[in-house]
């Protein structure tokens, strides 16, 4: 008995160490349960909301462009595609192989397809095809059933009612880019694109929009078990230009094969009516991709296509020039309108000798006379006088070499050379130099759009600015009255003489452009030629009867010319730049008095003008400019 | 006075007498425990008794029914049938190996006519009975003779050794502690649980090293759990996750996000405790530990009542079995220890659990029913 008295005792102290044990084991759990429900349970509950959410972004609509006249340059079409989901296909290679059977798919089209596959989750689609014809959409549709996963479903794309013809304004867009998407997780959202050029580019994020946002409660392998919360987006911003999209199609009609630029600007204001360069390129390519062989074709045309040479093609301005050497001599006093310098066909600096277009000179010629007759004598000697850094400042002013505010990327701001610059490169500024930059010749190199604000400047006095923007979302933009622009502070009766040679040129007999007076009542053109050699004329060309005509297309000088109408009023300016065009007054006066006919006829106030708000004073939002 | 104690004689022992002599209360809390499991079950199908609640219920009702039975069976018939239930068992384990259906990579299961059970469960219960049986007799002196210890630890290697195979380690390591469980009620010098101890940890490196890919898996993934969120590492995580975000109070009831979003993996079965305390919370996920903590204390206290060794060494061992599902499920989906496909007893989704914890349970009851029989006592012989 004592032995089975021990035998009780031993066992219940252990059965009570094992319960003490058990106690002690039941208290471990649940001190840890209160430390991860209680001292860690907002952490645990974030990380559980973070499960169940699921924010997702809504694609805003991209905005619109549009003319001055409500005219869609750039809208959005739907794109009918077709997408897999991973989730909702037994076998995605099979899918993916009988989508092939149907619609064939590309090899990289076939990668493309299996790296996104890889990278996203298994819900999210995949597009397979964009742009699908109703034929392949039948196809798909009938074929359902062996297609688990593959779906068709509606996306926009960008859509350029203008195509080419104003391709380099509006720009284009492409998909975002990984960089892109790194910025502004937005982008990543299929179907939404990324202004690549032009307006597009410049004016991206007022016309993208903001993307909405949707909470979704998702389960655990993401599909969605209701929406919890919604936010839209803002649709992008309609941007309206102050293009003239007709305007422009007689323009470019008028350009025609050349390889050549113009631009219409209203003087008053700085607005481009019309902005066209020759040739051109389908801006929608870039939407859906550009084939290697097109993008070699449209890189390797020495006519470059893909340049906006209104902004980025540069060009000596030749006696395009003339105003600004003139306005900076009259603004120094070193000569008045009256002075006269004689031109006996040539003049002679030093050892060197400068030549007069016409060999056989002008004789005596005031200011008027030297623009009208464009004389290179007069022009040297004047240069000669107000020195090469006073032209440069009176250039700049008037826009020519500077830097021009205007919403395109890639403008150039071309060259006005100065003292200072020439030293800087370790050079001697020569008094020669500064001779040859009277005739807008030497280092001086501006765009047509320079060319075209230097014009409005001279006509308005008006420090105007080019621009396109006109209004933002019907919010009609600041800059769009002419007193929004200061003015250039030149004595008007300066300006005056400069206007009535630039007069005198298209309408006095004997100007150089007498070809370009326009035919009709009231209404007078002023304007200025110019030709730019590309090469030097030695003196054995000279003396054997040079002809430019006889060189090859890319020696030839560039034609250019500029001018403003009605001169009683002055409304509208423009500027013409032919490329390897030869006379300015052959090649380019009668385009620029077709453009200037044109605008006058197309004039908006015989048009009915889309009613446009006025901007609230500090109204910045989504504001372009 | 202990033998004043002893005067309850078979005739006088009908079955009136021994139905008055359960422990209702303790009947009572494993309907409690039961309740408890319908709730979950309910809420794991999404707020419905299908599939999971009712059937379970029914499993209950059969189980209770079973254990009532056992109950009422004398304990020394029981103890007579010890060997047999072992030798059965160890027979249903070599069987699983051989033609066991293969769940998860392992075989664990096994078809008796139509019904699905883990030879593993069984092999538990049989091997409490066989030790319990072996130590009956046993004198202290014997008891502490290491020769006479050398059977015993044969009968507890031979089932781990099988549950090993399937391969299941998590009931192994339980099948162990149980057996040891038996060892040292019976007395036990504690400088050989020592002594196995040690032999343990120097065979646990060879031991890894034999060791399922998987298994491995689940040591490496416990002790760093992040390393591969979307693999072996993501029931874990999640089921922390859904455990902490029940806060004090909870979710509330059919509210908890993680399970019915199905974050929340095998919710019905190995992580409903999960499930509780996220819809439940700290005052849940406590209630439900305190119902399995008196559950457990209940069985030691049978045990404490008995007056035979055989009784008291069966009620150490289903006490600790019941001890080692509870803490090895809560710990596993705390994170605490590696997952081990143990169910919470009564509470998670399986039949075959269940009817095994019955069992054991009305074993556990016939021992307290059956406390002060003459029982052919050890010492003299």
């Amino acid at each position: 008995m004592k032995r089975e008295i021990r035998r009780t005792g031993i066992y219940t102290r252990r059965a009570l160490l094992v319960g003490a044990v058990q106690v002690g084991a039941f208290g471990v759990l649940a001190a840890k349960l209160y430390q991860m429900q209680i001292m860690q349970g907002e952490r645990y509950a974030t990380m559980a909301e973070a499960n169940r959410i699921s924010a997702r972004m809504l694609a805003p609509a991209r905005g619109r462009v549009l003319d001055r006249y409500g005219t869609t340059l750039a809208g959005n079409k739907l794109n009918w595609r077709a997408v897999l989901v991973a989730e909702q296909a037994e076998n995605v290679g099979a899918s993916l192989d009988a989508f092939a059977r149907i619609i064939p798919l590309a090899e990289h089209e076939r990668v493309r397809v299996e790296r996104d596959l890889r990278r996203r989750r298994r819900f999210i689609p995949v597009t397979l095809r964009e742009f699908l014809s109703w034929e392949e959409m039948a196809a798909i549709e009938v074929n359902a059933p062996d297609l688990p996963g593959v779906m068709v479903d509606v996306g926009t794309t960008r859509e350029y009612p203008f195509g080419p013809a104003l391709a380099h304004v509006v720009g284009y867009v492409a998909p975002a880019s990984e960089q892109d998407t790194a910025e502004d997780p937005m982008l990543a959202l299929p179907g939404i694109r990324v202004g690549r050029s032009g307006m597009e580019k410049f004016a991206d994020t007022v016309l993208r929009g903001s993307a909405g946002s949707v909470q979704l409660e998702v389960n655990a392998v993401g599909r969605v078990i209701r929406e919890l919360d919604r936010h839209e987006g803002t649709p992008g911003a309609d941007l309206t230009l102050s293009i003239d999209a007709g305007l422009q199609q007689d323009v470019l009609a008028r350009l025609g094969d050349e390889s050549a630029s113009a631009v219409v600007m209203d003087a008053r204001n700085g607005e481009v009516l019309a902005m066209a360069t020759t040739p051109s390129f389908d801006p929608s390519l870039f939407d859906s991709g550009v084939s290697t062989a097109q993008w070699l074709a449209w890189t390797s045309n020495r006519r470059a296509p893909l340049i906006n040479k209104t902004t980025a093609g540069v060009y000596p301005p030749g006696s395009t020039f003339k105003m600004a050497v003139a306005l900076a001599a009259l603004e120094s006093k070193v000569i008045t309108p009256n002075d006269r310098v004689n031109c006996p066909g040539y003049y002679d600096l030093g050892d060197t000798r400068f030549h007069c277009w016409s060999k056989y000179g002008h004789g005596n010629q005031d200011l008027r006379g030297g623009l009208k007759n464009s004389c290179d004598v007069f022009f040297y000697e004047v240069a000669k006088r107000v020195g090469i850094d006073r032209i440069a400042a009176t250039s700049r002013r008037l826009g020519l070499g500077a830097d021009l505010d205007i919403e395109l990327p890639g403008v150039r701001k071309g060259m006005v050379p100065t003292r200072d610059w020439r030293i800087s490169q370790g050079k001697a500024w020569n008094q020669g130099d500064t001779v040859v930059s009277g005739i807008g010749q030497g280092y001086i190199q501006v765009t047509p759009l320079q060319l075209a604000t230097y014009t409005s400047r001279l006509a308005t006095g008006r420090i105007v600015q080019p621009h396109l923007t006109r209004s933002v979302r019907g919010v009609l933009q600041p800059g769009s009255q002419p007193s929004d622009w200061p003015t250039l502070g030149m004595p008007e009766r300066m300006l005056a003489a400069v206007r009535e040679g630039m007069w005198a040129v298209v309408n006095e007999q004997g100007g150089t452009a007498t070809i370009a007076k326009l035919p009709m009542q009231g209404v007078s053109f002023a304007g200025k030629t110019g030709s730019s050699q590309v090469r030097r004329v030695t003196r054995e060309q000279r003396e054997h009867g040079f002809n430019s005509e006889n060189l090859p297309w890319e020696y030839r000088p560039h034609a250019l010319f500029v001018g403003y109408a009605p001169y009683e009023a002055p409304r509208y300016a423009v500027a013409v730049v032919v490329e390897h065009g030869n006379a300015g007054s052959a090649a380019a006066a009668p385009l620029a008095r077709d453009i200037m006919v044109d605008t006058l006829t197309r004039d908006p106030s015989e048009r009915r003008e889309t009613p446009q708000r006025l901007a609230g004073g500090g109204d910045g939002s989504g504001g372009v400019r | 006075m202990i033998l004043e104690r002893r005067l309850i004689r078979e005739p006088s022992f009908g079955l009136a007498t021994k139905l008055w002599n359960i422990s209702w209360f303790y009947v009572l809390l494993l309907c409690a425990l039961a309740g408890v499991g319908y709730a979950a079950l309910y809420s794991a199908a999404g707020g419905s008794p299908d599939p999971y609640a009712s059937r379970q219920a029914l499993r209950f009702a059969f189980g209770l029914v079973m254990m009532l039975a056992i109950s009422v069976v004398d304990i020394r018939f029981i103890a007579r049938l010890a060997w047999p239930v072992y030798l059965v068992s160890v027979a249903l384990l070599v069987l699983v190996l051989r033609m066991g259906h293969v769940g998860k990579g392992a075989q664990r299961w096994i078809d008796l006519g139509g019904f699905q059970m883990q030879p593993s469960e069984l092999a538990k219960i049989g091997l409490i009975l066989v030790l319990a049986s072996w130590f009956h007799r046993a004198s202290n002196e014997r008891v502490g003779n290491p020769l006479f210890l050398i059977p015993p630890i044969i009968l507890v290697l031979i089932p781990v050794g099988l549950i090993l195979k399937e391969p299941n380690l998590g009931t192994a390591v339980i099948t162990a502690v149980v057996g040891g469980a038996v060892f040292l009620g019976a007395g036990v010098r504690w400088w050989k649980f020592a002594l196995v101890a040690v032999l343990g940890g120097l065979a646990a490196p060879i031991a890894y090293s034999h060791l399922h890919d998987y298994q491995r898996q689940r040591i490496t993934t416990f002790l760093n759990p992040e390393s591969d969120p979307l693999g072996a590492g993501y029931n874990i995580i999640q089921s922390k996750i859904a455990l902490g975000a029940g806060g004090m109070w909870g979710k509330g009831f059919l509210q908890g996000t993680q399970g019915h979003l199905n974050f929340l993996p095998e919710k019905q079965t190995d992580f409903i405790f999960t499930m509780l305390a996220e819809e439940f919370g700290l005052v849940g996920s406590l209630s439900v530990l305190g119902l399995l903590l008196l559950i457990v204390m209940g069985a030691l206290l049978i045990g404490l009542r008995c007056r035979h060794q055989f009784g008291r060494l069966v009620a150490i061992g289903i006490a600790v079995n019941f001890f080692m599902y509870v803490f090895v499920n809560v710990a596993m989906v705390m994170g605490a220890i590696p997952v081990g496909g143990v169910p919470l007893p009564l509470v998670s989704y399986g039949g075959s659990a269940l009817l095994t914890v019955m069992f054991g349970m009305g074993i556990l009851m016939s021992v307290h029913v059956h406390r002060d029989v003459e029982f052919g006592e050890a010492g003299g012989d």
